[in-house]
């Protein structure tokens, strides 16, 4: 059995919790969290342990590993009290918000041969893994294009303030959504050679985005166009779309399906054909041993525990390593998007309309 | 119950296959009218059970219900609870306390509030159970609901926790507010049983996938066709097509070859479709 314990009850954190004490070959030692009252009613009705302080817990309770799931700028302190105590870490996303303490980091886990995993689910969709196929084998020749988006109703209205609605805090459109588009980007084309273009924009929210746009550079003058909005409700939940352009066909995928055209005859993967192909997820997802909310959070968990077990460090998927690729995305996209337009064309901006007063709930 | 049931995801955008299809649904059933209009077709053809989520929009179907009582009076509400986003959005929108109040029920504000603060004060957690169902119920009053369940997103949560109590509380909260039977779905149908008998709650009804190529049946294809086989419980088959990967005719021919299944829920947004799948549940089913 691996000895776990859970940090942060949180959206996040509660559905590890419940998806990993499920898990045929995991005990959850402890579970973690600053809010009491959680705790309590979970001890009182499910009997774990609880802690609200988590060195008393690393103290006190015989682990192999820890979820970590608390907001992100928590990350950095926990993981590396995690690894100190020579614990494997699965970490929430983002990693890390400062990339140096981040690289850090990576070279405790690295050294101490540490199984270490960050939760961007989207590699355990299996129509994105399936693109990976594709794109590793050629399908579509050399890509010169991508667009990676994600959609979803998250900020509809200004609201009040937690640690999502704070960028210091890691809270925003591009920590909480666009990272996971910018993560798949990674792992299919690797690091960019540069940003630009990048817009982080607020809609409702006053103190982070609910909108990022930018550009990838990447050799050969291949590009990635980011395209994400937290704000739409048009979607009923996040979705997260990838299209790629090849010299050879395109392929679009979403986490149901994976369409794929192909123009040439040469080097056709086995099961596709010249023309319109179409993956579904009921056809490529795998089972898993318990399902929450999408097989993607099982399986990822599940792997973690197999690295655990028997896989060892170097089988790590979205590995603290991977996990630091993107976050220095985000930081570039962030400096990129404070520098403003590359050039500009001498038009003043016309200045706001004063905004009205309503009497009681002031101005919206 | 029922051998067919008619389920909703078609109505919303939920779709397991294709977004593209989900959006063109959502259009397609916009107007409230449109979803009216399909649940008389299945009505009509002698589909009376409707597994509804408690969204906003089911409110909208049961005032017409309730506007021609003798035309609908066989029609029967399967209430699945909760509608999980509505309660997201309402916490993040109002907080914990604004989100309780918008729910609460009609029974007087100053009583419903004893039972929720009183049982938020002592974390015992029965007290708000039973206030939020009954703020979801809200919704159906004067009309028929012989089956209500808990939404798939709690049992699993409330399972993968070990939070088992939460079910008996529901159960019986069921049975005797509403003189109804409890109903659960799952993912995970095998272990839920387990902790069902556990808790004492015989013969219980549970819905989860069951299709001929194992599409999200978590403990596998053969613990669902051994449980089928072994346990006492009453099964309803959902994603019987697992969201079209499987032809109407073989899905069906399949599924009412396994012993013990109750009823079946299907979507549709056709009057031929409903037929269709209506015929051959006719043809092929076995049982009594």
């Amino acid at each position: 059995m691996v000895r776990i314990a859970v940090v942060g009850l949180g959206k996040m954190g509660l559905s590890h919790h419940a998806m990993i004490n499920a898990h045929p070959r995991v005990k959850v030692e402890a579970v973690c969290d600053s809010t009491g009252y959680i705790l309590d009613v979970l001890n009182k009705y499910t009997g774990v342990r609880t802690y609200t302080d988590f060195d008393a817990m690393l103290r006190e309770v015989e682990l192999d590993a820890v979820i970590i799931a608390t907001p992100s700028s928590m990350h950095i302190k926990m993981v590396k009290a995690a690894l100190d105590k020579n614990l494997h870490v699965f970490c929430e996303k983002p990693f890390c918000l400062d990339t140096k303490e981040g690289e850090a980091l990576t070279q405790v886990a690295n050294e101490k041969g540490l199984v270490n995993q960050v939760g961007y689910h989207c590699r355990f969709v299996a129509s994105f893994q399936e693109v990976k196929r594709l794109l590793d084998a050629k399908a579509i020749g050399e890509v010169s294009h991508v667009l990676a988006e994600a959609y979803g109703p998250v900020v509809l209205k200004p609201k009040g303030s937690t640690w999502r609605t704070q960028r210091s805090e890691g809270g925003g459109c591009l920590y909480d959504y666009a990272a996971h588009p910018i993560n798949l980007v990674n792992w299919y084309l690797g690091a960019p050679q540069g940003v630009g273009g990048s817009v982080l924009n607020k809609i409702f929210s006053k103190d982070t985005d609910d909108e990022v746009f930018g550009t990838l550079f990447y050799d050969d003058g291949k590009s990635v166009q980011i395209s994400v909005n937290w704000s739409d409700e048009s979607y009923r939940k996040m979705t997260t779309k990838m299209s790629f352009w090849g010299t050879k066909g395109r392929i679009y995928a979403d986490r149901q399906e994976c369409q794929v055209y192909i123009r040439d005859t040469q080097d056709i993967p086995n099961g596709y054909r010249q023309g319109w192909n179409a993956r579904y997820t009921t056809d490529l997802t795998e089972p898993v041993w318990f399902y929450l909310r999408g097989e993607e959070y099982s399986a990822q968990l599940d792997h973690f525990m197999r690295c655990i077990e028997e896989m060892g460090a170097s089988a790590n998927v979205n590995s603290f390593e991977e996990a630091m690729m993107t976050d220095r995305v985000i930081a570039m996209m962030i400096a990129d998007a404070e520098r403003g337009p590359s050039l500009t064309s001498g038009i003043n901006p016309t200045p706001a309309p004063k905004k009205k007063k309503s009497l009681f709930f002031g101005a919206r | 119950m029922d051998r067919l049931l008619f389920g909703d995801n078609q109505f919303f955008g939920v779709n397991h296959m294709s977004e593209e299809k989900a959006r063109a649904q959502s259009m397609r059933f916009q107007d409230i009218k449109a979803i009216i209009d399909v649940l008389d077709n299945a009505y009509d053809e002698g589909i009376k059970s409707f597994m509804c989520t408690t969204h906003d929009r089911i409110a909208l179907v049961c005032d017409h219900m309730r506007t021609d009582p003798e035309r609908y009076k066989e029609f029967q509400f399967l209430p699945c609870m909760p509608y999980a986003h509505k309660y997201a959005n309402a916490v993040t929108e109002d907080g914990m306390l604004g989100a309780l109040k918008r729910f609460m029920p009609d029974e007087g504000i100053v009583n419903a509030a004893m039972r929720g603060g009183m049982s938020l004060a002592r974390k015992d957690i029965e007290g708000i159970t039973t206030l939020l169902v009954d703020a979801e119920m809200k919704m159906f009053a004067g009309l028929n609901t012989p089956v209500i369940f808990l939404q798939n997103v709690v049992v699993d949560l409330l399972l993968g926790l070990g939070f088992k109590e939460a079910f008996r509380i529901f159960a019986n909260h069921i049975k005797i507010r509403y003189n109804a039977e409890p109903g659960f779905i799952t993912m995970n149908m095998p272990m839920l049983l387990d902790v069902l008998e556990e808790l004492g709650i015989e013969n219980p009804i549970v819905c989860s996938n069951i299709n001929k190529i194992g599409f999200r049946m978590c403990g596998g294809f053969d613990a669902y066709e051994r449980v089928l086989r072994e346990k006492k419980f009453r099964a309803i088959a959902m994603s019987v097509f697992a969201s079209g990967a499987i032809a109407p005719e073989e899905a069906i021919e399949w599924i009412c070859q396994q012993p013990n299944i109750e009823a079946i829920v299907f979507g549709a947004s056709t009057r031929a479709n409903i037929l269709n799948t209506k015929s051959l549940v006719d043809e092929f089913w076995r049982g009594d």
